[in-house]
């Protein structure tokens, strides 16, 4: 094979490079939104610029020692008795003496910044404005409540969440089957979803955008497929989107829409999925009442489009092998009509 | 020498070969497996699912999965057959532990009784669970009294326990 010229590969391959980086700024804790992971970042570099000079002072060191031998020593001595001189002996007890104390004091200072950090990123805020989001991991998927006083403004919803910008955010964290692990790298670290516990977490976004999440705690077959978008919005936006949220699902329009909600609850769905303003009130799986306005599917798995909702609904089974969508035999004739009024949830 | 150590692979490859054997997990059931919703056993007119005429003509698939009784357990919760049959004790429905069936205890027998309903309460899930999902039900109803390998048999579930979910620590919502 023909091998394309230097500086064209070198060019693609920085391409590369430049759109990863594109791509994963929206998953990347070096690219704080808030001020928990603006800490974490600091830290981190922190530890990257302190651990990596010490690296390569030992690394000199070691090589040098390789290169040159110590005239300093009498090497002859140790050598035929097996013991350093006097004053070689207290010469290398003052160099190891020195060099572990320095190892403990850096040490020590390593951890107490990254306890600080810990528990300046745990604390609680007590702004007035703050918001509670209730994110429930299951086998493999993210249910996303905010809770609220008033049970009216209760909105449930699925595999996205919106935030306000500048608002202090509680994540209220629960596992409905096995330990999970909220993530999303861009606004703070890691904290564990556990079964029969509430586990707690705070973000804030300073600025607008989406952040992706990953669960972090392996958590069986599809561990890998189950992503979160934290969407930042400023405040009208959000206002906006969250009363959007609060409607019942819209009524099908069209004759094929009308069908295809008939269908939705002819067939099993309704077993499992809710669509508020219909009978569909099932609980195990997520709520479709504005599905169409979500951007994923199969916790964002797969784009939202026609033809990936259609793929799915047929065949769970071969885009995420192992999850717990039951396999219907949904018959083309149904099939259209179905996909066209989940698509019309808006 | 020799010998033993012949005698040795041959004991590990025993039990590699039979922990190849214990979990099969048919994730993808077959499309013949979906829907069929004939008779699982013949039945006699005027006692349906009665021991005296009853033949079991299909047999259950998922026999002995580990795989499907544990997804048995699952839609057990999930499809609400505890709201009346409660963990196989009882309590609204007649309980799922026990010795005598009213209408059948064989797999086929369980799968008619789901499938069509019975007199009393027993709602028929025909159409509405599909029927894959019924064998697994029927799997694990069946490992409730015993009837499946011990190794196969999963174990009793966590939720039978309070749940702090109960308990919510509501606080300020976003319209304030």
């Amino acid at each position: 094979m023909k091998r394309a010229p230097t500086v064209t590969r070198f060019l693609a391959a920085a391409a590369q490079l430049v759109l990863t980086g594109c791509i994963y700024n929206k998953q990347s804790a070096v690219n704080p939104a808030g001020p928990q992971a603006g800490r974490i970042d600091t830290l981190w570099w922190s530890f990257f610029w302190l651990l990596g000079v010490i690296f390569i002072i030992v690394m000199i060191l070691t090589l040098l020692t390789l290169r040159r031998p110590r005239r300093d020593f009498d090497q002859q001595r140790i050598e035929t008795t097996h013991k350093a001189s006097e004053e070689t002996d207290s010469r290398l007890r003052r160099i190891i003496t020195g060099a572990t104390i320095l190892t403990i004091v850096i040490l020590f200072v390593l951890i107490v910044a990254s306890s600080v950090v810990g528990k300046q990123n745990s604390e609680f805020s007590t702004a007035p404005n703050q918001l509670t989001v209730q994110v429930t991991g299951n086998q493999w998927w993210w249910q996303i409540e905010y809770l609220n006083s008033d049970p009216s403004q209760v909105l449930v919803t699925a595999n996205e969440i919106h935030v306000p910008v500048g608002r202090p955010v509680q994540i209220r964290g629960l596992s409905n089957d096995v330990i999970h692990s909220f993530w999303v790298p861009n606004l703070n670290g890691k904290r564990d979803l556990i079964p029969s516990r509430v586990t707690t977490q705070w973000i804030q976004a300073d600025h607008a955008g989406e952040f992706r999440g990953q669960c972090a705690e392996f958590c069986g077959l599809q561990h890998a497929h189950m992503a979160v978008w934290v969407i930042a919005e400023p405040e009208d936006k959000f206002l906006a989107w969250y009363k959007a949220q609060l409607q019942p699902a819209a009524k099908p329009s069209t004759p094929e829409q009308q069908r295809g909600q008939q269908v939705f609850l002819n067939y099993e769905c309704v077993y499992c999925h809710a669509i508020q303003g219909t009978p569909a009130s099932g609980q195990n799986g997520p709520d479709l009442t504005h599905f169409g306005s979500r951007r994923g599917i199969a916790a964002n798995t797969l784009p939202n489009t026609t033809g990936n909702l259609a793929g799915w609904i047929l065949d769970p089974q071969s885009v995420k092998p192992g999850n717990h969508m039951a396999t219907v035999p949904v018959s083309s004739t149904d099939l259209h009509p179905l996909v066209e009024y989940l698509e019309s949830l808006k | 020498m020799p010998y033993l150590k012949c005698r040795n692979a041959l004991c590990i490859a025993c039990l590699l070969l039979a922990a190849c054997q214990r979990q099969h997990r048919d994730i993808r059931p077959s499309p013949t497996r979906l829907a069929i919703y004939g008779d699982a056993a013949k039945e006699d007119a005027l006692r349906p699912g009665g021991r005296v005429n009853s033949q079991p003509v299909v047999n259950n698939p998922y026999n002995a999965s580990a795989y499907d009784i544990s997804e048995g357990q699952r839609l057990y919760n999930w499809y609400n057959c505890s709201g009346c049959h409660f963990n196989g004790g009882g309590g609204i429905g007649p309980p799922l532990i026990k010795k005598h069936w009213i209408y059948g205890g064989e797999p086929a027998n369980l799968f008619d009784t789901i499938v069509k309903g019975r007199p009393n309460g027993m709602p028929a899930w025909g159409g509405r669970i599909p029927e894959y999902q019924v064998w697994q039900i029927v799997a694990y109803v069946r490992s409730m009294n015993g009837e499946q390998p011990r190794s196969a048999t999963a174990a009793r579930l966590d939720t039978i326990q309070t749940n702090p979910q109960t308990i919510v620590n509501r606080t300020t919502g976003p319209t304030k």
